[in-house]
């Protein structure tokens, strides 16, 4: 069995059994402030420590995990529910229809991908719905991409052919055919697109555009850990910590896949 | 020097990026209209007369036609003119200016450290490619892929600003007050952008290198005696440049977009703080200005490494 398959299945579960948990359960509540706490080192009683508004530091992340899930899960929907569709039709119909996609593609790439979600965020003011848009966005030439370059290729082979000499319609080869034949491709790149979906996130809300407070969110509680460094660097410590071992499960969880699904292995 | 093939290829590249940077301008001009707000009500503040609003608008230009506005606007940036900032009140052209003397270096210095740390890296696993040395290298760039940089730039200013105390934990003494001290406050910053850029470009140089020296030329190369590390100094490093200069230009976009958050992590005043800021105070006219360079670097990158292809490969006749 794969290594990297089981360690970073191991962790996707674990984080996302853990943003279901929080719905039932979290040692304290998230947003409750208790001043007398505050800026605790780990202990028994917080064992994250708690920060500078003497909130349980363990119980945010578990709570701001729902967040960044969400939208990293939504975003990565939108860009394959556009995006591969559009690289299908790229790639069978061809001609200029297939050249206007690949340059709108490359239009898309030459924006600065964070700099234009601030400025979607800014438009549409900060909050989850907009981040995910913002970064959804970012999805879509990189499913057309991926989805088109696959697709090319699997439509150059011979039962293709077949499927056509037997008066099958283009649309009934690609989903019959074409598609099933790129599905592990696009799921390794969904992975790939929802860790990096996780990353944006963080970020996003670090500059105050994601979800607004009281939401704990991975990215916020890293800004306010900023100027508390001296003082409470444990409030860095864990939100960072939360964010390296989801996307490092999820990065590991697409290697695994790519691997065991690849048929050349 | 160059083919004709190449020439025609490189001269087809210049003409669509021209063409993406027209749609860019066309994009960013029509969706900042749709912000909320009216600029010039904003720069006036809350107590303004409606009188002296409607004066501003108009010197503004805000009452003309949409078409007529783009045009201006276009038009006087391909002069280097790009307007006046609204709540800076000096010409977006200083502004910029001003920024980018922090911003290049800090992606410059972070570019240069990437590759200096990646490639030797890539290099020295792809010779062990299958044993420890490898394996470990693999698994610290799988953790470099996944740590955001402005933690890390957080962590780097816990351990080297805030306990050994030294570097500056942020901010910028401009390069007025001296190279050293300048150079010494973009350090943090810098590292911070590029440790997660090396780990990436390390494993494409990795597997570009391993896919190289799995080549026939290898093969001779080793039958003729040349040493393994002649061999890939030599044969395989040339030629596995290609897919690290193409993820190096991809990346330099990421990194721009990093600068506007590491930045703000080190209270720099380079492009991505005035951008940033710029939003928050609707200055439309300076986000429109500094996206447009920021998309035209982009480009300008990108037409550089399908230069550098040619360069580093004359054999290749790009397909067209």
């Amino acid at each position: 069995m794969n290594r990297s398959l089981i360690i970073g299945l191991t962790i996707t579960l674990l984080v996302a059994g853990m943003a279901l948990l929080s719905y039932a359960w979290t040692p304290y509540d998230a947003t409750a402030i208790d001043i007398a706490a505050k800026l605790q080192g780990p202990s028994a009683a917080h064992w994250f420590g708690t920060d500078h508004f003497g909130r349980d530091i363990l119980s945010m992340i578990m709570v701001g995990s729902r967040n960044s899930i969400a939208v990293a899960l939504v975003a990565v929907g939108i860009g394959a529910g556009i995006g591969i569709p559009l690289g299908l039709v790229a790639a069978t119909r061809g001609g200029w229809l297939d050249e206007m996609l690949m340059r709108f593609n490359d239009l898309v790439f030459a924006f600065p991908a964070l700099i234009t979600a601030i400025m979607i965020t800014a438009i549409f003011g900060p909050g989850a719905i907009n981040a995910i848009i913002a970064i959804g966005i970012f999805n879509i030439p990189v499913f057309a991409r991926v989805t088109r370059g696959a697709a090319l290729s699997i439509l150059s082979r011979e039962f293709i052919l077949a499927a056509k000499a037997i008066g099958k319609s283009s649309g009934g080869i690609t989903i019959d055919h074409v598609l099933p034949n790129i599905a592990s491709l696009l799921i390794v790149q969904a992975t790939i697109q929802f860790a990096l979906g996780i990353l944006a996130e963080a970020g996003l809300s670090y500059l105050g555009l994601g979800a607004p407070p009281p939401n704990p969110s991975w990215g916020r509680m890293l800004f306010e850990a900023q100027t508390m460094i001296g003082i409470a660097p444990h409030m860095a410590l864990f939100p960072g910590l939360a964010i390296v071992i989801t996307v490092l499960g999820l990065n590991l969880l697409g290697d695994g896949l790519r691997d065991v699904l690849d048929p050349r292995n | 020097m160059l083919s004709p093939s190449i020439l025609s290829h490189l001269l087809t590249r210049l003409a669509t990026s021209l063409l993406t940077l027209v749609f860019a301008s066309l994009v960013v001009f029509s969706t900042l209209e749709i912000l909320p707000g009216d600029p010039a009500r904003l720069m006036l503040g809350l107590g303004a007369s409606e009188d002296a609003i409607a004066a501003l608008r108009g010197q503004m230009g805000l009452n003309q036609p949409i078409i007529l506005r783009y045009l201006t606007w276009a038009g006087h940036m391909l002069t280097g003119d790009f307007g006046r900032s609204y709540t800076y009140a000096v010409p977006v052209r200083d502004l910029i200016a001003e920024r980018l003397a922090v911003s290049l270096p800090l992606a410059l210095m972070a570019l240069t450290l990437s590759m200096a740390i990646a490639i030797p890296v890539g290099l020295f696993a792809a010779a062990r490619r299958g044993r420890a040395p490898d394996s470990a290298i693999m698994g610290v760039t799988q953790l470099g892929v996944a740590i955001p940089n402005f933690w890390f730039a957080l962590l780097l200013v816990y351990v080297f600003a805030v306990t050994l105390r030294l570097v500056p934990a942020g901010g910028f003494p401009g390069w007025s007050a001296g190279i050293f001290p300048a150079f010494k406050s973009l350090l943090l910053p810098a590292i911070a952008l590029a440790l997660p850029q090396a780990a990436i470009l390390a494993r494409v140089t990795r597997s570009a290198l391993i896919e190289t020296l799995s080549q026939d030329y290898i093969r001779t190369a080793r039958a003729k005696g040349l040493t393994q590390t002649a061999i890939l100094r030599r044969h395989a490093l040339p030629n596995a440049m290609i897919p690290v200069l193409t993820i190096l230009g991809l990346q330099f976009s990421f990194l721009l977009a990093g600068t506007v958050i590491i930045e703000n992590v080190f209270y720099l005043p380079g492009l991505g703080r005035l951008i940033f800021q710029a939003i928050t105070q609707r200055d439309l006219i300076v986000v429109e200005g500094v996206i447009m360079v920021l998309v035209a670097a982009v480009l300008l990158v990108n037409l550089i490494v399908d230069l550098a292809y040619a360069f580093v490969d004359p054999r290749l006749d790009i397909p067209r």
